[in-house]
């Protein structure tokens, strides 16, 4: 086995390709869990974004007319969950799964004639000499437009929760959704809104699936990437910086496991597979059984119905 | 003489099987029924299968009636449709994955006058038969426009799961990619799944961040097609043609057309001449179908690979001809034998040079 | 102005109004949906929720394939609906519902040839027991640090789906399977085989199982203080530790009950319908038996409805592909609407629509 040839600059830069569209959507969804929602339907969301995104792309040729369809028929879809749980009050945890099915099957009738359809190459913004310098060239500026989109989404969100205004009223009804409502916010609007953004987020991390990362339309092709997203929101305790570095992680583990067996590496592949998973669950632990981690920042009205008594 | 009878009675037989089989009168059209594993926009396993559905209609046209259910998961599930499909009045059922072998005897066994065909599988029966692709020797011609093609001399090999039709297929590409090139190396990922569009990009992109400047694939989606392309290398298409994804990148294909069996199998039941049987079969038949090479290859490759598959077409030549050692130096082919059909479907280990195991 | 008031209790009339207000409006959506897609709504919609039943070529065989479709869902949704109602979220039913299937079909391997009349249920005992097993790594995390079980449950999906493709290829796999992935099929191994109990009723070991289960859960519930505790801890937590419930205790309990109900499923389901381990075994109950719990209310009788109903758009929508040609992702996007409106009308169980200003304003 030959280690040298693993190149760690390569490997970062894939790496980030690898962790956008859970990124994105773990950043959504983050957004969507501070306010008390829990929405399961991640993957129907991305799904629908990944379809409509490579529609648009294709029918209008236009980058940016594709990245607006993908957000907005993620957010679409999210508000079926929105008006269902918000104004319907269904349970969070079983409308989520419905969206999940609702979305496979929507996308799938959809992108029935787009398949083997090739879309148009996404470009790659210019920086001139800065794309030169030797290793930061690559590994920072050498992507696509949506990569920078997603790292400044995580930063607008964390700006976003931290220090504004708005961001305070979401946590707050997050955290207590009947002192939140006493104080006069408008809890199923604030709700709302975030589950839309969540929508949009995911539905944008599914198309970079479909415009960029795997170029091309194929059915259920997000093949689970929502239900991670959905973990990295908690495995990064709702906080936008470690929900980043754990998309970043959980796409490098899985990348550094299929190298490693390009490589050369005599393990058994099936066990490798689970290594990802396995390493969430430890760092999770690591992280609950400190008592600044993760239980601490946890919203606490997640998932729980909310209904102004009086 | 005692062969002499055995053929006569296994003759018998068949006529005797041939006529069970009700087969409808004139006026009604023979029901064909299919059962497809995944979508049929997969663009892959179940698109092609699809397309030989489509092709038993147009063949055919109203003599015959074609349905299909998609998406359905092997084991119980598959069992319950096939049952629907016969209860549903069809005459001939085509189920098209591995795993619905069990399924297909045990609903075989219930209704005698349905006949069952079977893809990948081994087990028959009167009313079962069997059919597969000799895909190897699309592998064997795709692998040797490989071995002449790489600069790096290193080829990347996206595989799914360690089961002998994807092992056939790796030795078969790396023996007659050896052939020609004899500094190539193989590296292979196991991705563990027929199906996951980001993982296989990802594996393809390990494979050519590790040098292969080449990426082969046993998996369904055609994503490793579209990051070769992306990257300016090349690939195969694989089940189907996948130009479509990369117009620059793919070299040739291995094209899974199963539409000269279904159409002939179909009319054999049209005409009542059906008979339970193995088909296994390859380029010959048309079973197996090498894709147009592109105008990347250079015409005397393009001859050296043309000329392999007309001699593998012709049965001139079998890409398991010794001599071939196993990957740890024991001889299992000798020099000008052929490998048996039993040992090929049942292969789980790797020839000689490969690096790397089986895992399992 | 138009606003929601909260029922003292779940409306009687609505339990009832409520699905079938749903149902009625799924099939003006699904209406919409079919016509689109050229097909005619009536037929597509009489062949997914009539033909199973009343057809008179496929019905006999399809109903009691309603049973073998919903025993899985249903047993697991029994699980899943304790820890549900304690808020206790386990979503990885079907992690354990491989692992228990694997267990299971462990032990039968391992006795293989040999006949025995102990084999079945040393088989039964061995999948309830992967499900519990499975179940206690999120439980005993949780317990012991306080570890999000959503999460630990839902990668171990994952990890058990690895698992499952390493052993249909290798410990398990078939030796005289000629090198294909997938165990020997238990439906040819007499002791180990979970056949119809009565032919043609669709009702194996699993079927009475899920029955047995969703009796105790009933008993559980109301007439023990342990099923009080568990109602208690989902509507209040903190009045549940004063009425002296152990948190941790019911952490265990509920993962345990709802992992070990699963684990059976998924061996039922292997030594009955499936017959194999195999890489695809699975096919996503333990995800659809969460829905399955909800829209059966948490409630026992509710859930047999529940899984029966979703049972019967899976075997109507079939009929639906190969009689009229539908596409397999049109039944998708109607399973997933009739989802949406199923738990939409349920509004109307626990609240009534006010018109004009009333008491509060």
């Amino acid at each position: 086995m030959d280690w040298s040839s693993l190149s760690p600059l390569s490997l970062i830069a894939t790496m980030v390709v690898a962790s956008i569209p859970i990124m994105l959507a773990a950043t959504g969804e983050l957004v969507v869990e501070k306010s008390g929602v829990l929405n399961l339907g991640v993957e129907g969301m991305m799904i629908t974004g990944a379809v409509a995104g490579f529609i648009a792309a294709v029918e209008s040729d236009s980058h940016v007319i594709a990245v607006i369809a993908a957000a907005a028929a993620g957010s679409a879809m999210s508000l079926f969950f929105g008006v269902l749980t918000q104004f319907l009050k269904s349970n969070h945890v079983a409308t989520g799964l419905a969206l999940t099915i609702f979305g496979l099957g929507v996308s799938s009738l959809v992108g029935q004639n787009y398949t083997g359809v090739k879309p148009p190459q996404f470009p790659k913004p210019e920086f001139g000499p800065l794309g030169d310098i030797p290793i930061l060239g690559k590994i920072i500026f050498g992507y696509d437009y949506l990569v920078y989109v997603a790292f400044l989404t995580v930063l607008g969100v964390w700006l976003f929760l931290a220090y504004s205004r708005a961001g305070l009223i979401l946590r707050a009804v997050g955290e207590n959704h009947d002192a939140a409502h006493a104080l006069g916010y408008k809890v199923k609007s604030v709700r709302l809104l975030a589950i839309m953004f969540g929508g949009a987020a995911a539905g944008l991390g599914g198309a970079y699936l479909s415009l960029i990362r795997v170029p091309q339309w194929t059915d259920g092709m997000t093949a689970g990437a929502g239900w991670i997203a959905l973990a990295i929101v908690v495995f990064g305790s709702w906080r936008p910086w470690r929900v980043m570095a754990g998309a970043l992680l959980f796409g490098g583990v899985t990348l550094l496991q299929l190298n490693l067996q390009a490589v050369g590496l005599e393990i058994n592949a099936a066990y490798l597979s689970m290594a990802p998973y396995v390493i969430t669950i430890l760092v999770l632990v690591a992280i609950s059984t400190k008592h600044s981690g993760m239980s601490a920042n946890a919203p606490a009205s997640l998932g729980k119905p909310f209904h102004p008594s009086s | 003489m005692i062969s002499l009878k055995k053929s006569l009675r296994a003759a018998s037989a068949v006529a005797a099987t041939a006529l069970l089989f009700a087969t409808p009168g004139l006026s009604e059209p023979l029901k064909v029924g299919f059962i497809y594993v995944g979508p049929i926009s997969d663009f892959g396993w179940t698109y092609e299968h699809d397309q030989g559905r489509l092709a038993v209609e147009s063949a055919l046209g109203d003599s015959v009636e074609t349905t299909y259910v998609e998406n359905v998961p092997e084991g119980a599930d598959a069992e319950r449709v096939l049952t629907q499909l016969a209860l549903a009045g069809n005459n001939l059922i085509f189920a098209t994955s591995f795993g619905y072998m069990d399924p297909v005897v045990n609903v075989a066994q219930k209704f005698p006058n349905v006949m069952f065909e079977h893809a990948t599988g081994y087990k028959r029966a009167d009313n079962v038969s069997t059919y597969s692709a000799r895909f190897y020797e699309g592998r064997a011609v795709i692998g040797t426009i490989a071995g002449r093609m790489t600069e790096t001399n290193t080829i990347g090999y996206v595989a799914s799961y360690p089961i002998p039709e994807v092992v056939r297929g790796i030795n078969a590409a790396y023996i007659h990619a050896k052939k020609v090139n004899p500094d190539v190396e193989f590296k292979i990922v196991w991705v563990y799944t027929w199906f996951d569009p980001a993982k296989e990009a990802d594996a393809a992109t390990a494979l050519i961040d590790q040098g292969a400047d080449i990426i082969m694939q046993h998996t369904d989606s055609p994503a490793p097609v579209s990051m070769a392309e992306e990257k300016g290398l090349y690939a195969f298409g694989q089940a189907s043609d996948m130009k479509e994804f990369g117009p620059n990148a793919r070299l040739s294909s291995i094209i899974d057309n199963w539409s000269p069996y279904y159409v002939a199998r179909a009319q054999a039941a049209l005409d009542g001449t059906w008979a339970s049987e193995d088909a296994w079969h390859g380029i010959n038949e048309g079973m197996v179908e090498i894709g147009e090479f592109s105008d990347a290859i250079p015409a005397e490759v393009q001859a050296e690979a043309q000329a392999l598959a007309d001699a593998i077409s012709a049965g001139e030549y079998h890409p398991f001809t010794g001599p071939i050692n196993k990957q740890d130096g024991s001889p299992w082919l000798a020099d000008g034998e052929v490998a048996d059909d039993i040992t090929l479907l049942g292969m789980n280990f790797y020839v000689e040079g490969l690096e790397g195991e089986v895992p399992n | 102005m138009i606003r929601l008031e909260r029922r003292r209790a779940p409306s009687r009339i609505w339990s009832f109004l409520a699905p079938l207000a749903a149902v009625g409006a799924t099939l003006v959506g699904g209406a919409v949906i079919f016509s689109l897609l050229g097909k005619n709504p009536f037929e597509v919609l009489t062949t997914i929720f009539w033909s199973p039943l009343f057809d008179p070529n496929l019905s006999a065989y399809a109903r009691p394939q309603l049973l073998v479709k919903a025993t899985p869902l249903i047993l697991i949704a029994a699980g899943l609906s304790l820890g549900f109602r304690a808020g206790i979220w386990n979503i990885g039913a079907e992690g354990q519902y491989i692992v228990g299937a694997i267990f299971g079909g462990a032990v039968a391997l391992a006795f293989y040839p040999e006949e025995g009349w102990y084999i079945f249920p040393l088989m039964v005992a061995a999948g309830a027991l992967g499900g519990i097993a499975w179940a206690m790594i999120p439980a005993i995390l949780r317990i012991r640090f306080n570890t999000n079980e959503i999460l630990v449950s839902l990668m171990l999906v994952y990890i058990a789906v690895q698992f499952l493709a390493a052993m249909s290829l290798g410990a398990l796999r078939n030796p005289e399977g000629s090198g294909f992935p997938g165990s020997r099929n238990l439906q040819y191994y007499e002791s180990a085989s979970n056949p119809e109990l009565v032919a043609g009723t669709g009702i194996h070991w699993g079927g009475l199982t899920a029955v047995a289960a969703l009796a105790c859960l009933y008993v559980l519930l109301h007439r023990h203080i342990l099923g009080f505790h568990i109602r208690l801890a989902g509507e209040s937590p903190r009045a549940a530790r004063f009425s002296g419930a152990r948190p941790a205790l019911l952490v265990a309990f509920c993962l345990g009950v709802s992992g070990g109900l699963a684990g059976l499923a998924g061996l039922f389901e292997l030594a009955g319908p499936s017959g194999q381990i195999s890489i695809d075994f699975n096919v996503g109950y333990g995800f659809t038996a969460i829905i399955v719990a909800f829209l059966g209310r948490l409630n026992p009788i509710g859930i047999l409805f529940a899984g029966l109903l979703v049972a019967l758009t899976y075997i109507g929508g079939e009929m639906a592909q190969f009689m009229l040609g539908l596409p397999a992702a049109a039944i998708q996007a109607f399973q997933g609407m009739l989802l949406f409106f199923l738990l939409a009308m349920d509004l109307f169980l626990n609240y009534r629509i006010v018109f004009g200003a009333g008491a509060r304003a």
